[in-house]
């Protein structure tokens, strides 16, 4: 059980601030992710939270217990790191008990406890192996296994997926998604991919420069994104955005206002066929000039109104080069971005978007 | 081929060259007190016996001296691991003030050459009292040896990554924990070299035993064997048949710890 606060967190090293004023409220059993571009400040955030750097300012919580002068050993936190960090020394076995032994629990108890653990992860082949013998996917699972023996009510997880390969990754990501739901700790997750924060999180905190920009669903933070930095962060393919005389043909008062951006998603684009939806507006010519197939779907590139612009289709559909197609988007999936701050002008209008509703156990 | 036949026939001939000697020091421990002067080539004779070597034993005080430099050896390489180790992970680990000058003046003791030390060494010991004593020689030899000592361990613990400190210190440990059940075993070739290294400096040293013993009873086996030669007459065959025993506990460590000396035990920890 462990519910989680930061208050006005800064830190810095040196005169380089990193941490500029974090606040963030995580509850019991959640699964929060930090994302953020490299430097960031989200394994400093991380960092502090285990007791491997001091903070300057603020204060972080447990359960309403200030961790300020708890050391580390003390925190009942476990982590898992990015290069691994498992003891060369010792077999995979040892390693996932070690905690376990300095806690001086039974030899019984630490063994029932790694071979619960190994079997969940399906690594109980590979317990008398030494950390050398392993393979990368392997390490990883292993380093996973000594944060979850312990049964810390936080777990903490710095890059985990990041030096394995794609194909692994996807099937760490749901498998870690899994032991969330089986060992219900606290899990925090700090990642710089963007795929994975949406993909995993329960709730995600995006940072930028020491700041957090935007705390939100996956779904909240991908269909109303606060500020520009946020809409080109997060989303794969990237929003599109457009500047300049298209921009006043949109309906809204802001639109007539120097200095906006349109920011549409590929996939809010549509082919236009047939008469227009109350929310829908065409926007004007599409100009094909390269198709990407993606297997189910395609990707065109082109220009719109002079400028680039890529759209998602379905990929059953044919198009050819230097083709013209007219284009609709819709108005409630699009986003109007103030210049100077970077601001979404039309966030409350988006904020009606209702979130398609999943059944349950599928959440 | 020719080439491989080439490097072959040229390694083989380095290793006669600089095994030959050994072999012929082997021939005269095996032969009488004149065998230096013999004009031959060969290594053992007719006339070879093991003479010398029971002549070591029964009638020298060899096994003396060898258990005075067993002793000092062992001392001084238990001293210099202990303290390199420790001090080289607050080098490493630790940011101080005075840190870089500390080990900028580790490293500027290894300018002077050692027989330029031997007067102040002198004097010191004998202010303190320490001449003919086996603790005159442990500080010396400790001190000698570790400025090298602490830089080759500090290298090595600057590979190990410090993630692997911090895994330990979640994990529940202290400190001084993490260096004694993570960062020393896994510092395990770094260790044996450096205890190498210790034992090498102190067992084979013979200058600064000869300014510091004076009692022949409390001799170390360099200054032994050269107590063999007299201005008269040298005693060929017990000085090569001593030779040979000191040698043999170089060798025996030498073979045992090779597999260390071909490092990689960090391999697999991190990302790789």
């Amino acid at each position: 059980m462990a519910h989680i606060e930061f208050t006005q967190i800064t830190k810095s090293f040196k005169d380089h601030a990193i941490l500029k004023g974090i606040d963030l409220d995580i509850a019991n059993g959640e699964f929060l992710v930090l994302v953020g571009p490299s430097g960031c400040g989200k394994s400093t955030l991380l960092r502090l939270l285990a007791g491997l750097e001091k903070w300057d300012g603020g204060d972080i919580k447990v359960n309403g217990q200030s961790l300020k002068n708890l050391e580390p050993q003390d925190r009942d936190i476990a982590m898992v790191f990015q290069n691994y960090a498992l003891y060369p020394h010792m077999n995979v076995a040892e390693n996932m008990g070690f905690a376990l032994k300095l806690q001086k629990k039974p030899k019984e108890e630490i063994s029932r406890r790694v071979k619960e653990i190994a079997g969940l992860l399906q690594i109980d082949h590979l317990l008398e192996r030494k950390p050398k013998d392993l393979s990368g996917g392997q390490r990883q699972r292993v380093a996973l296994g000594r944060a979850l023996a312990r049964q810390t009510s936080i777990v903490l997880f710095d890059e985990p997926l990041s030096n394995l390969d794609a194909h692994l990754r996807s099937q760490m990501r749901v498998e870690i998604k899994r032991l969330h739901q089986a060992v219900k700790s606290t899990m925090i997750y700090v990642t710089h991919d963007q795929m994975e924060a949406t993909t995993m999180g329960d709730r995600i905190a995006v940072l930028k420069d020491g700041r957090i920009e935007q705390i939100g669903t996956p779904s909240e933070i991908y269909h109303q994104p606060k500020n520009l930095f946020i809409a080109s962060f997060i989303g794969s393919p990237e929003m599109n955005f457009m500047e300049g005389p298209v921009v006043h043909k949109l309906p809204w008062p802001e639109a007539r206002r120097e200095n906006q951006i349109l920011g549409v998603r590929p996939e809010v684009f549509k082919i236009s066929q047939g008469p227009l939806l109350p929310q829908e507006l065409e926007l004007g010519s599409f100009q094909i000039e390269l198709s990407e197939n993606l297997g189910g779907q395609q990707m065109l590139h082109g220009r719109l109104e002079g400028q680039t612009v890529r759209i998602l289709v379905d990929s059953a559909e044919q198009f050819y080069m230097n083709q013209k197609v007219p284009v609709k988007i819709d108005l409630t999936k699009s986003h109007l971005f103030e210049k100077s701050n970077g601001q979404n002008q039309r966030l409350q209008e988006v904020k009606d978007f209702k979130e398609p509703q999943c059944p349950p156990g599928f959440a | 081929m020719i080439k491989r036949i080439l490097a072959w026939l040229s390694v083989l001939l380095f290793a006669v060259f600089s095994i030959y000697p050994m072999l012929y020091v082997l021939g005269v421990s095996l032969r009488g007190d004149n065998a230096f002067q013999s004009q031959s080539l060969e290594i053992l004779s007719a006339s070879s016996t093991g003479k010398n070597f029971i002549d070591l034993f029964t009638q020298t005080d060899f096994l003396v001296w060898m258990r005075n430099s067993l002793w000092v050896s062992t001392v001084t390489t238990f001293l210099g691991v202990a303290f390199a180790s420790t001090s080289a992970y607050a080098l490493s680990r630790f940011q101080f003030r005075g840190r870089n000058t500390m080990l900028f003046s580790l490293l500027a003791t290894q300018m002077f050459p050692p027989t330029m030390l031997i007067l102040p060494f002198y004097i010191i010991l004998s202010k303190l009292h320490l001449i003919d004593s086996f603790l005159g020689l442990f500080l010396i030899y400790s001190s000698t040896a570790l400025p090298f000592c602490i830089w080759q361990m500090k290298a090595y613990y600057d590979t190990i990554p410090k993630e692997l400190e911090e895994a330990a210190v979640l994990d529940g440990c202290s400190r001084w924990l993490t260096f004694y059940k993570i960062i020393l075993p896994v510092s395990a070739p770094a260790l044996v070299i450096t205890a190498l290294f210790s034992f090498m400096a102190s067992w084979s040293e013979y200058v600064i035993a000869a300014v510091v013993l004076q009692d022949p009873q409390m001799y170390t086996l360099p200054l032994g064997l050269r107590s063999f030669q007299a201005s008269l007459a040298t005693q060929w065959g017990l000085y090569a048949a001593g030779a040979l025993i000191v040698s043999v506990p170089v060798l025996i460590l030498f073979i045992s710890i090779s597999r260390y000396l071909v490092s990689g035990l960090t391999m697999g920890s991190v990302k790789g």
